[in-house]
């Protein structure tokens, strides 16, 4: 009797949920999406013929979950302010539909077939590299067109048509660090310490190993173990060996443990950091120290005050963006990337006139698009962003704001 | 001379931290013969608690309060989860546990939504001072002294107290113990009460030294706190503790190696130790003759 | 408790039933109006290569009675010996950029293919043979190394095993991130662009698909070992195995060689799990050493335990129910879900669903504690969270709400880890116990001829 009644239970529990998962009907406006807005209840009112998807594949969970959060409140905020295109004279409502990779590359694959079977137009994300690259296949056989907002690794979009990307690159990054770390300090000895397997981490010492020995440097390499927490026996190395600075290219989880331990152990040389060190948690972990972080980013607080005043009242205003934000209203770069992402997703339905993503894929080739970091055009091979400038900003750990120190190019 | 300093340092205070939760691990095992997968999690949970608690009050009211609840906590998920799975097969038991242990995980993602929360400083424990030209913070000077203090303390609990007597003679017998009138629930009650107690004041020494939680924070702890309780010998509360400093210091020696790639195998030697101490004396360190029972 | 010796019925129902299932899946994908990458398919891809490696370890932890945590591990070896010796030659500069190319400069398929070609029909069947004999060579690699490692730690008890091999998978996990090994392993850097289930799919001449096999593949690799182990279950070393379980002193004054019979378990089943990892970096179109960490270890025990420990289709129920259940059926709890109108369908189904999992759990509850004689407080306490949950149920209904309540990012996995616990604290044997699906289909045809035989005898 037990087991039929719970074989009955969990029967119809499958079948609603599978009701739920396929169903069309349902309505999804995200995470941070409040009902209240205007955006839901435009989704809600309109009719179910004239709405075009677009994918969210980002890590909402696990290690990157800080900097996936953020960056897809870029895309809600721009969504907020533009909730619909217009396709061949027809005015579409987009829609975005999230996906949670949980910065894990096995679960990325399902996350990025739910996106596949919700029929999306296009995909944008992720934050993190290792899973765009594992999920990549998935759009691929799918036909289906992503745009890499923040994933800097070269393997990203090499060797494929339907990745495309609107940030700079690693080897980029990379060489701009250890540049900025042999003009700005006069450094002849580097400390890097990355996640040990963590292909970001490790590539991005790799191309900085590079550049900085190159010029004459010497790099000592280190590297941490997953969920590891105690940096300290790390920083003292750094410090006895007598490194001019240190390079922590880390997610956002271990980088304010490392910045608040480099207090303690009183790190008295330059710490530098990539584009993931770019979040209001590092910086708050530095507010009240002597520590000087710069980091490497794609935007500069005020580089657009339009889009800073309107993203700032947006947080202000919302609850749950304030909650994906970190409980802050401090802008993130990746917030600006995603922003800009979603504008570029947007020029691309349009310059292809149809909800088709096969179109959209090969109209995406030829967008440009003046966003708020800058301008973004795609190279013919990779459908890589063609950039050359990064900003380096530096914590102020006073007034707990980023300042930008410089705006650091490279010539190729 | 200094960094030889600061090195041993962090490894004795890391070491201190892991005999905190390890002293969780080998009680229970010692009693339930159970792998309380779960017992990293509530040190994750008892930081979490102390962040969002401190939030709404002064510390001071906070700090109790966060203790109480993770003992709360500790005795509820053995009530829940594993009570009713007594009569069930040993590996049914562990499932719970790692049950227990991905709920706790996954609320803590769903709570905080995915952000590596501030732990609040505590007056005075993360301050720092200078020894031998090493700079720590208090609490790493701290944390040796109170593990001797507190592992003595549950010593002399556990050999000289009626209690104690009961969770010794449970630990030898489950059953005959259960037929001269040892109430067994209490008994298990009570470990679990030491244990998630030990796991809140180890969080916060362990979170004040490195003061941000995530939803995975309990997890290597957990880990590294459960090999130092093998290695120490499961069951032996100075075995646990010895071993737990012995991981907490080589860790940190392998880390500070001045060879290229040596810090790769951080983990990797730990459980390399491990083997070759189970290989060469199964029972631990300091295990007794194993009372096999299965 | 040795189970009586299988009938021939139940070994032919189960292969009917498999072979069934095999050609639905292949009918299915060809005809289903589904984009190709849906979600399904991952599901039963990955459904596939994890039921392999759960069985794999059935093997160890239910029928021979080793606890044992080192399934990633051997994983993790399957999946890149398959990874390495399969990734064409001339993308190995572009895969192995950091380290200026691989060490290893072949491709198994390619060899195949100087001998068949590389074109038409013969590049399959090189592909075919390369890709099976990597696969193959993959097991073997994780066997050799569970030899290796399983001559220590055999010797250890029931924990200190479990604790020992999970070690082991650690280790390994270093040693492949080891950059200093990068021109073999890649490092930290994912091996990618080797052959995976998609290259299966049989296209024509302009590359367009005329017939999917990317799902059927893994499936029928999954299925073909699947019954090689239930025969080994069977076999004079299956039982064997099971009376080492029972009680290895009966066993070995038997004249059960222990030593023998556990190392053969132990690499038999790293050898599955190899395989079931190079099918995993298949599935997965990479290979990268941070995936197989003990929490993939966890999950599969997880899903050993659910299934039935000593249940081999027990396992591979439970595989499919935890892949679809933790990462597509739920996944709508992740974000807001708002319904469009109070009539809406869906809303009533949840509306409807909820009642009856709060009424069916409260009544489950109460009968339980009537048949123990728990005392009578707990009943109250089933009633009242009940009746709070059943008063939001009326409030939700009333006043026409249109969202789900709590539903946001990681709502999913909070909600699955329920599940779970529900599923272990109520269902202690599993979902199967220690029989097989032939065993309860018989049993149910039996009851049933029994009670018809009963209604004729009464007329």
């Amino acid at each position: 009797m037990k087991k039929v009644l719970a074989l009955i239970l969990a029967l119809s529990m499958a079948l609603a949920l599978a009701a739920c998962g396929g169903g069309g009907e349902t309505q999804e406006t995200g995470n941070a999406g409040n009902t209240n807005t205007g955006t839901a209840e435009n989704t809600n009112t309109a009719t179910g013929d004239n709405i075009i998807k677009i994918g969210v594949f980002e890590p909402l969970t696990g290690d990157s979950a800080s900097g996936g959060n953020k960056e897809y409140l870029g895309m809600q905020y721009a969504n907020s302010v533009t909730p619909t295109v217009e396709v061949g004279g027809v005015e579409y409502t987009v829609q975005l539909v999230p996906s949670d990779n949980g910065s894990d590359t096995s679960k990325a694959i399902t996350a990025a077939s739910q996106l596949v079977s919700e029929n999306v137009a296009l995909v944008l994300g992720s934050y993190g590299s290792g899973v765009s690259i594992a999920a990549s296949d998935t759009f691929k056989n799918a036909g289906l067109a992503a745009i890499g907002v923040t994933c800097t690794n070269p393997n990203v979009t090499a060797g494929n048509d339907h990745y495309f990307r609107i940030c700079f690159l690693d080897p980029f990054q990379g060489t701009v660090l250890a540049n900025f770390a042999m003009d700005e300090f006069g450094a002849t000895t580097a400390y890097c310490l990355g996640e040990q397997g963590n292909e970001y981490d490790q590539g991005l010492i790799a191309f900085f190993e590079q550049a900085f020995t190159a010029a004459g440097g010497t790099v000592i390499k280190d590297s941490f173990p997953k969920n590891n927490s105690d940096f300290t026996s790390y920083l003292n190395k750094a410090m006895d060996e007598g490194a001019d600075v240190i390079f922590t290219p880390v997610s956002i989880a271990y980088a304010t443990q490392i910045m608040s331990q480099a207090a303690t152990v009183g790190v008295d040389v330059p710490m530098l950091g990539s584009d993931t060190l770019d979040d209001n948690k590092v910086l708050e972990a530095t507010q009240g120290t002597d520590l000087q972080l710069y980091v490497s980013t794609f935007y500069q607080e005020g580089g657009d005050p339009d889009f800073d005043a309107g993203i700032k009242e947006y947080i202000n205003t919302n609850a749950d963006a304030m909650t994906a934000n970190g409980g802050d209203d401090t802008i993130a770069a990746v917030t600006a990337m995603g922003y800009d992402a979603y504008y570029v997703a947007l020029a691309a339905i349009q310059a292809a006139g149809s909800v088709d993503p096969a179109d959209i894929k090969a109209a995406l080739w030829d967008v440009e698009y003046d966003g708020v970091s800058g301008h973004i055009a795609f190279d013919d091979e990779n459908g890589d962003a063609i950039r050359d400038t990064a900003y380096i900003k530096t914590a102020n750990t006073t007034d707990n704001v980023w300042e930008l120190k410089t705006v650091q190019t490279v010539a190729e | 001379m200094d960094y030889a300093i600061s090195v041993l340092l962090s490894g004795v205070s890391v070491g201190g931290q892991y005999a905190l939760i390890a002293i969780g691990y080998t009680m229970v095992y010692g009693i339930l013969r159970l792998i309380n997968f779960a017992h990293g999690d509530v040190f994750m949970a008892a930081g979490l608690m102390m962040i969002y608690l401190s939030a709404s009050m002064p510390l001071y009211v906070a700090l109790p309060a966060a203790i109480i609840l993770t003992v709360v906590l500790g005795f509820a998920i053995e009530r829940v989860a594993y009570k009713p799975l007594r009569s069930a097969p040993r590996m049914s038991v562990m499932i719970s546990a790692i049950g227990v242990s991905y709920l706790l995980q996954n609320t803590a993602t769903y709570v905080t939504g995915g952000q590596p929360m501030n732990y609040p400083t505590i007056p005075g424990l993360s301050s720092v001072v200078e020894i031998g030209g090493a700079r720590v913070t208090w609490v790493t000077v701290i944390t040796p002294f109170l593990v001797i203090v507190l592992v003595v303390a549950l010593t002399q609990l556990i050999n000289q107290t009626k209690v104690g007597m009961a969770m010794r003679a449970v630990a030898k017998d489950f059953e005959t113990s259960q037929l001269m009138g040892i109430k067994i629930n209490t008994v298990i009650s009570i470990a679990f009460i030491i244990g998630s107690l030990l796991a809140a004041v180890g969080s916060m020494l362990y979170f004040t030294n490195y003061p941000y939680v995530t939803p995975t924070a309990g997890a290597m702890p957990g880990l590294k706190a459960f090999v130092a309780a093998v290695f120490g010998g499961i069951g032996s509360i100075p075995g646990a503790v010895i071993g737990a400093f012995i991981i907490g210091i080589c860790e940190n020696i392998i880390k500070a190696l001045p060879f290229d790639g040596a810090t790769n195998f951080v983990d990797a030697f730990t459980f390399v130790l491990l083997i070759v101490i189970l290989v060469a004396k199964p029972t631990g360190l300091f295990g007794e003759k194993a009372t096999d029972k299965v | 408790m040795l189970q009586e010796k299988k009938s021939r019925t139940g070994a032919v129902v189960g292969l009917i039933f498999a072979a069934v299932m095999l050609l639905l899946v292949i009918v299915l994908e060809n005809t289903l109006d589904l984009p190709s990458g849906h979600v399904l398919y991952s599901v039963l891809k990955k459904g596939a290569v994890y039921s392999l490696v759960a069985v794999s370890m059935n093997l160890l932890n239910g029928f021979t009675g080793l606890f044992s945590l080192g399934q990633a591990g051997f994983m993790l070896l399957g999946a890149y010996t398959y990874a390495i010796l399969t990734v064409p030659s001339d993308a190995r500069d572009a895969v192995y950029y950091l380290f200026g190319g691989s060490a290893i400069n072949f491709s198994l398929q390619e060899v195949f293919g100087a001998l068949f070609g590389n074109s038409g029909a013969g590049g399959a069947v090189s592909l075919v043979l390369g890709v099976l004999l990597a696969m193959i060579l993959g097991g073997l690699v994780a066997a050799f190394f569970a030899w290796l490692i399983g001559l220590p730690v055999l010797r250890l008890r029931s924990d200190y095993l479990a604790i020992a091999t999970l070690g082991f998978a650690e280790i390994i996990r270093a040693v492949f991130q080891w950059q200093a090994l990068g021109p073999i392993t890649n490092g930290a850097n994912m091996i990618i662009r080797f052959p995976n289930f998609s290259n299966f799919n049989i296209t024509n001449a302009d590359g367009e698909v005329v017939l999917y096999l990317s799902s059927f593949v893994p499936l029928f690799i999954a299925t073909v070992c699947i019954i090689l182990i239930v025969m080994l279950i069977n076999s004079s070393y299956g039982r064997a195995f099971k009376a080492i379980r029972e009680d290895e002193i009966a066993a070995e004054a038997m004249g059960i060689n222990l030593a023998k019979h556990k190392m053969l378990s132990f690499c038999i089943s790293a050898f599955f799990a190899g395989v079931g990892g190079a099918l995993f970096a298949m599935f997965a179109g990479n290979a990268q050493a941070m995936v197989y960490t003990s929490n993939m270890t966890y999950e599969i025990l997880l899903i050993v335990v659910i299934g039935g420990i000593g249940s081999v289709s027990g396992s591979v129920i439970a595989t499919f129910l935890y892949v679809a259940c933790s990462e597509w059926w739920l996944r709508f709890l992740d974000s807001t879900q708002a319904f469009s109108s109070p009539t809406e369908p869906t809303r009533i189904f949840f509306i409807v669903l909820f009642a009856v999992a709060v009424v069916g759990g409260a009544l489950m509850l109460i009968r339980r504690r009537r048949r123990k004689g728990e005392p009578f407080w707990k009943e109250v306490i089933v009633w009242v969270i009940a009746a709070v949950l059943m008063a939001w149920w009326v409030w939700f209904i009333v006043t026409g709400a249109l969202t789900i309540p709590f539903a946001r990012t990681g709502f999913r996995m909070v909600v699955f880890s329920i599940i779970i616990m529900i599923v272990v604290l109520f269902f202690r044997r599993g979902i199967m116990g220690d029989k097989e699906l032939t065993d309860v289909m018989a049993r149910l045809a039996k009851r049933r001829a029994v009670r018809k035989a009963g209604k004729e005898a009464e007329q």
